[in-house]
């Protein structure tokens, strides 16, 4: 019965090639704008760490001395409070996180001198964000407070340097120290860039930075400073420094930590910790405000920071508005075409098909549109997609159509043109047989 | 025209005649909540920097670790540059507008204060303000007997040595009118970073490099240090500024062949990309309108077509009965005026619930009231448009349809 309902709706749609035509466009044009937003959604607010985002958590402290009035701690740490918390070790892993611009030359590479993001980090960085290799490995814990010359490179860089060769054991000259690979990543993006979220509270909703690629070196924390003194970024200052470039001592929020507790009790525990740690400083007369301690979790702190650009809502706002325009469209000119059939229904309910037969055959004709729909709004999603992809924002790259998408974007054309043919197609079900013959 | 046979007609056509105001009223009330974005977006894209906009240069280059004498070598650099045919101005500064990277700092009009009254940017360079070309209109300038040597100026800082701080500054009209409203600038006395420093001038506008909010824009202030911070602005004749960019480079590169350059552009790209979020958003919701549109006007002309079609022998019998095609046409013109009105004044209600969830989420101002009768005007005319085809085929109905039994 339904390859002949099938048949039957086929036919119906050729009979009235231009208002299929308009159905069809109708929502394939809404289910393009939607999908299109909606991957772009998918692809901002996901988990970046799926596998252990359960176990990461952003500890929080306000060093801040001054006396300005407050509702949050501070978003990143000074060097010393995050130092402190790293070697005490009270985590299951913790690593430390800062980062600054450094000239970079490759020593036998031949290659112009480059600019790039160095990442000073400790050894758990990559085992607690599950960073993959390529070749080699992470340095050892050691190196972080032996102050290796030792870095870990991304495979971008690596391509660019090395040609996608195994460089592990070759040496880059980072400003004016080298330093030997000993380890190439594998190409690796989180969405968003999150080890580095912070202040997004401050950004009024222009959070694109924070999908930036990775850092293209990874250094040793220590060797970090030595090499890259003065170079780091800043987050915030509360006191004009008396040397600015450098940060140790300065009066300056600069460095970030991140740990791993395996189980809810050490979460309670670090907490609690974390509180006696700003009490104990308290008492030493280094921090004024020890109560400002939080300790959220990686998925926390991305909410709190409101990662998704408020463009990128409120893009997925308006998709869906013209996606309800469409079919509210759609189910004006469904409803036209099957009470135009009026007659024919007609004649099918004389000679004896059931009203449930008559809504069944309309809504495989609903359904043949919101699939012919689908296709066309894959393909403008593909368009849409395109067109976001040559947009400037730092997430351009990361913006593709992955096979769970690709289904929803077929699922949700059918899904709503079966819900705009349901009145359509209930009220040509009621159409009274005796009726319609008589004035056929 | 007679309204009520209309009304009683579309009384018999609930669902579809539902179907087009609601369609009408999410179009107006969406297209007229977009059309305000892009206006915003437009305002702020267009917003005044304050400087030469066709006339400015930035070269941006690594400075290539710590160096005894770089204030020597910038010394060296700006003279070649200024001997660049063309080259009109020069000068090592800390940031440009629209630049994105800033110095901000707090400003006290109090020593005392505890909180900053509000944060402003802060230019220095040694000319900075005659290469950007900014407008002076009260006071003067930065004269050459004010400037200190940046480097000198943070170890004074260090060792709170006050009489190695600036004690002058040329603020912005925005950033005057924001900390002494209706009041004379000239001789006032801020605080930054606890040092005081006296308004000596006012320019007109001068942006900063970075900002969310356009009322905080213009909150600028200029200092009288030279840096060397490897950020040169060249100020030079509009109309070869690209042999002077590359003129540029090639001699910084002939002083030091081992220097890095970041960035080397014209100073209008970098406004371009500093707008180019609100041009892409601009951009996308301009398509959205456009479709919503075309999308609204097509469901008119589908369901005009089929109430034409349906209606065959009525408007045959009217026409039979001495009805003129005028008087046709007229009829389902009028249907869709009704139609679009109910639609739009639904559409005038959502669009201000949806302008008061913008204003909640996303800290807009409120929708200006001449959107809701351009709004209004604009889908009545595309509803006529749409329901003209539709329309006319009625028209052109001949009477002696009447008379066959379709």
């Amino acid at each position: 019965m339904f390859g002949y309902y099938l048949d039957l709706a086929w036919r119906s749609l050729r009979r009235n090639s231009v208002l299929t035509a308009l159905m069809v466009l109708a929502i394939a044009v809404g289910i393009g704008a939607s999908m299109t937003t909606l991957t772009v959604m998918h692809l901002l607010s996901g988990d970046p760490v799926p596998t252990r985002s359960g176990t990461l958590f952003y500890p929080q402290v306000d060093p801040d001395t001054s006396l300005r009035e407050r509702k949050d701690p501070s978003d990143v740490m000074d060097y010393h409070s995050a130092v402190d918390l790293w070697r005490s070790r009270r985590a299951d892993r913790q690593t430390l996180v800062t980062s600054g611009e450094i000239k970079l030359r490759a020593v036998d590479a031949h290659k112009p001198p480059l600019m790039i993001e160095m990442l000073a980090t400790t050894a758990d960085f990559f085992p607690m964000f599950d960073v993959p290799f390529q070749y080699g490995g992470s340095w050892q814990p050691g190196d972080d407070e032996q102050r290796t010359r030792v870095a870990v490179i991304s495979a971008q860089l690596n391509d660019k340097l090395f040609g996608g060769a195994n460089s592990v054991g070759r040496t880059l000259r980072l400003r004016d120290n080298d330093v030997r690979i000993v380890g190439v990543l594998k190409p690796w993006r989180p969405s968003p860039q999150f080890y580095q979220v912070a202040g997004g509270r401050f950004s009024n909703g222009n959070t694109g930075a924070f999908y930036s690629k990775p850092e293209d070196v990874m250094v040793p924390f220590f060797t970090g400073m030595e090499v890259g003194d003065g170079s780091f970024g800043v987050f915030n200052c509360w006191r004009v420094p008396d040397d600015l470039a450098h940060l140790q001592d300065a009066p300056c929020a600069w460095v970030s930590m991140w740990v791993q507790l395996d189980s809810p009790a050490k979460a309670i525990r670090y907490a609690q910790f974390l509180a006696d740690y700003a009490a104990q400083q308290k008492g030493l007369g280094r921090y004024t405000h020890a109560d400002d301690t939080r300790l959220p979790s990686l998925m926390q702190w991305l909410d709190y920071n409101q990662v998704v650009p408020s463009d990128v809502r409120l893009q997925a706002w308006l998709a869906f508005a013209f996606l309800a325009v469409c079919l509210f469209n759609t189910v004006g000119l469904l409803l036209a075409k099957f009470l135009r059939r009026s007659g024919e229904i007609g004649v099918r309910r004389a000679l004896g098909a059931s009203r449930r037969a008559v809504f069944a055959q309309c809504l495989v004709e609903a359904g043949m549109i919101g699939l012919l729909g689908g296709a066309g709004g894959w393909l403008l999603t593909l368009l849409g997609l395109w067109l976001v992809r040559r947009q400037p924002a730092a997430y351009a790259d990361l913006v593709h159509l992955d096979p769970a998408m690709f289904l929803t974007t077929f699922t949700m054309a059918i899904m709503a043109s079966l819900l705009a043919g349901v009145l359509p197609a209930y009220r040509a079900s009621r159409v009274a047989p005796g009726l319609q013959l008589k004035t056929l | 025209m007679d309204i009520l046979p209309i009304l009683s007609t579309l009384r018999r056509h609930k669902i579809t005649a539902f179907l087009v105001i609601i369609e009408i009223a999410l179009t107006c009330a969406i297209v007229c909540n977009a059309v305000f974005l892009i206006n915003q977006r437009l305002d702020r894209m267009h917003m005044s920097s304050g400087v030469a906009e066709h006339e400015l240069l930035e070269i941006l280059f690594a400075d290539i670790g710590p160096n005894k004498n770089q204030k020597a070598r910038t010394e060296e650099d700006l003279a070649a540059l200024r001997q660049i045919p063309g080259v009109l101005q020069v000068s090592s500064a800390n940031q440009v507008p629209f630049g994105n990277s800033s110095w901000n700092g707090g400003i006290k009009l109090d020593r005392n204060q505890r909180v900053s009254t509000l944060n402003a940017t802060t230019y220095t360079g040694e000319n900075v303000l005659q290469t950007l070309g900014t407008q002076l209109v009260e006071g003067r300038n930065l004269q050459p007997d004010d400037y200190m040597d940046f480097d000198d100026v943070v170890r004074a800082a260090s060792v709170k040595d006050a009489k190695g701080i600036p004690k002058v500054t040329v603020i912005t009209q925005s950033l005057a009118q924001r900390l002494w409203p209706g009041q004379q600038p000239l001789g006032k006395v801020i605080f930054y970073a606890d040092y005081p420093m006296t308004v000596v001038g006012v320019v007109k506008h001068l942006v900063r490099p970075a900002f969310t909010d356009s009322a905080t824009a213009e909150f600028t202030m200029v200092l009288p240090m030279r840096i060397t911070q490897g950020l040169y602005i060249i100020r030079t004749d509009p109309n070869n500024r690209d042999a002077v960019l590359k003129a540029a480079v090639a001699k910084m590169k002939a002083i030091n062949p081992h220097r890095v350059i970041l960035k080397q552009r014209p100073w209008d790209e970098v406004r371009g990309n500093f707008f180019q979020n609100d041009r892409a958003m601009a951009g996308l919701l301009v398509g959205v309108c456009v479709a919503l549109l075309v999308v609204t006007a097509l469901g008119i002309v589908g369901l005009g077509s089929f109430w034409v079609a349906q209606r065959r022998r009525q408007i045959g019998v009217r026409r039979a009965l001495g009805a003129t095609r005028r008087n046709i046409l007229h009829y389902f013109q009028t249907e869709n005026f009704l139609l679009a009105t109910i639609g739009i004044a639904l559409g005038m209600v959502l669009a201000y619930g949806i302008n008061l969830m913008l204003m909640l989420h996303y800290e807009l101002p409120r929708l200006p009231a001449i959107y809701f009768p351009v709004g209004a005007l604009s889908l009545w005319v595309i509803g006529q448009l749409a329901v003209l085809g539709p329309a006319m085929r009625a028209a052109a109905v001949p009477p002696v349809v009447a008379t066959r039994s379709v």
